[in-house]
């Protein structure tokens, strides 16, 4: 199994999700997060007052897939999250030892 | 007959009944005079009740609210909670003591103690506005002594403790508040140009008494207190401009009730100091706006919302004397030496007067006290007359120099009395029970701290 961490932009959210269903993905957990890479952040100005703000508000999922799905996930990801502007976000993937669904114990691929 | 010539009929016969009655002392006029008279306090009572419960209203939500937004999430309820808390400590002071310091019979600086525990404030009129009851006229002016120490904690925000808080502002209504607004307001009061002042000094709705006195002792709250934990090196952002934007709009159109109000009847003059106090919200919000845009490249809602307020706070003293475009001329100039004072004076000297009291109030008190006596015309306020009954002349626009003078005058005791005495308060209280949080309370906020509470519990 594999966990494909996607740090997206905010605004690509429902793009991406729909891409993931169109090819059957159903489950993930998405969480609001900031930071930055190479891109920088934006002034703000407070009554003069001026403030770099650098960590910028991301939308990162979290996906865990059977290895012989990794491709397609990432490939849908990439495509759906891309603007081919600065800030667009990364993908990072690792291996996963063992998935387990509470509700009934079931274990592996069968638990994702 | 038509109802228009009945109307008329019945006015003309109405007239000379009146006439005839007058000269033979008919019961039937002395009838109709106190009808009128009843009829004139209905119209007069219910503009002063509104005006009032409008006075209030800035304070509690407007002011909380325009404060609240601007400081971090985690020191919201506590800002919240010190304008809420002055509503109800200053109205118990009031009642005690305070309305006779400020209104009371005394010397020309503060009042004598004869309407202590409102003693003789009742339903009959007082001198002071003659067709509404006096006790219209005690609440109404209440509603000031409330708002003026809660603009101070824009100063202190995010920093002070609630017990030094609560003392400090109960002894400054007690030697800045009561004696100042006795001093202008006050019969016999030193600045009083109507009810017999030696220095008159045209203070409509609060420019000296209430902006200067807040603005000036936020200053100085600022200075004693310190800067916040990693001002001005860490982001210290407003958490929540639209809470701030819906309580500048509140006070606003609370400003109505403070200036128009100030008339103390629903007269012309109210309807002359409504006009001038919108146009000098409207004027001053450009203003800022524009001072802002050249400077930064763009304009602000924080820039607008606090230019408005500026504007308002200038035009409050010459609200009740000066014609419409004097208003916006008085308000445009606050727009830009208010964003000016808040911006590059203050980085310039690098106090931290954290929202701003004393850059817009200050700034903005002193400034609309001084161009008060600029443009003050009896043209609009004739209630000042000579021996003749001719209206007197009164500002530089009436030819009348020496009233910018006067004004300075009021402003220098304004600015002397609230720096020296809230420094002596501030230190007073630092000895009894300490002004600032701990440290560890302020880097956790002071709704937890302070409260045991927090404004956004969006889990639960």
């Amino acid at each position: 199994m594999k966990k494909i961490e996607a740090i997206i932009q905010p605004f690509k959210l429902e793009e991406v999700k729909e891409a993931l269903k169109a090819i059957g993905i159903d489950g993930m957990t998405v969480i609001e997060v900031r930071g930055h890479g190479r891109q920088k952040g934006h002034r703000e100005i407070y009554r003069g007052q001026e403030y770099q703000v650098d960590l910028l508000p991301k939308v990162k999922l979290e996906l865990v897939v059977p290895d012989g799905r990794m491709q397609e996930v990432i490939r849908a990801v990439v495509a759906s999250a891309r603007t081919g502007k600065i800030g667009d976000g990364k993908l990072f993937v690792s291996e996963v030892s063992e998935a387990i669904r509470i509700r009934n114990d079931d274990r592996g691929d069968t638990a994702l | 007959m038509k109802p228009g010539i009945r109307v008329v009929f019945g006015l003309l016969s109405l007239c000379s009944l009146a006439t005839a009655a007058a000269s033979d002392g008919d019961p039937r006029f002395a009838a109709l005079e106190s009808t009128v008279k009843a009829a004139q306090s209905a119209g007069d009572n219910a503009w002063m009740l509104v005006s009032s419960a409008l006075v209030l209203l800035m304070t509690g939500p407007g002011l909380a609210l325009f404060y609240g937004g601007l400081v971090r999430k985690k020191n919201v309820l506590g800002t919240m909670m010190q304008s809420f808390v002055l509503m109800a400590v200053v109205t118990v002071l009031w009642a005690v003591v305070g309305y006779s310091l400020a209104f009371g019979e005394g010397t020309p600086y503060f009042g004598g103690l004869g309407h202590m525990f409102l003693e003789g404030v009742g339903s009959a009129p007082s001198d002071y506005a003659p067709t509404v009851p006096h006790q219209t006229f005690m609440i109404y002016q209440l509603m000031f002594a409330i708002i003026t120490p809660a603009l101070i904690c824009g100063a202190f925000a995010e920093r002070m403790k609630f017990s030094a808080m609560l003392l400090f502002m109960t002894l400054w209504s007690l030697v800045v508040y009561f004696p100042m607004a006795h001093m202008v307001w006050g019969k016999g009061g030193l600045l009083n140009a109507f009810l017999g002042g030696k220095v008159p000094c045209f203070d409509f709705a609060g420019g000296t008494v209430v902006h200067i006195t807040s603005g000036v002792s936020a200053l100085v709250c600022a200075l004693y207190l310190g800067k916040r934990r990693g001002f001005p090196s860490e982001p210290i952002r407003p958490h929540n401009l639209v809470l701030s934007f819906i309580g500048a709009c509140l006070l606003w159109v609370g400003w109505f009730g403070f200036n128009a109000g100030s008339a103390l009847a629903s007269s012309s003059l109210a309807t002359s100091a409504f006009v001038a106090t919108h146009f000098g919200a409207a004027a001053a919000t450009l203003g800022w706006i524009v001072a802002e845009w050249l400077r930064t490249g763009k304009p602000s809602v924080l820039g607008a919302i606090s230019g408005s307020v500026a504007g308002l706070v200038a035009i409050t003293p010459a609200s009740g004397f000066v014609k419409p475009f004097p208003a916006l001329v008085i308000g445009f100039s606050a727009g830009v030496v208010c964003y000016l004072m808040c911006t590059s004076v203050k980085r310039r000297f690098g106090y931290d007067d954290s929202l701003d009291a004393f850059g817009v109030h200050g700034a903005g008190g002193t400034l609309g006290a001084l161009l008060t006596g600029v443009f003050a015309t009896n043209a609009v306020n004739d209630a000042l007359k000579d021996s003749a009954g001719r209206p007197l002349p009164l500002g530089l626009a009436d030819g009348n120099a020496a009233q910018v003078l006067n004004q300075a005058v009021g402003v220098a005791i304004a600015w002397a009395l609230a720096a020296l005495a809230t420094l002596i308060i501030l230190k007073l209280c630092d000895l009894l029970v300490g002004v600032r949080v701990q440290p560890e309370h302020e880097v956790e906020g002071l709704d937890l701290s302070l409260h045991g509470e927090e404004a956004y519990n969006f889990e639960a």
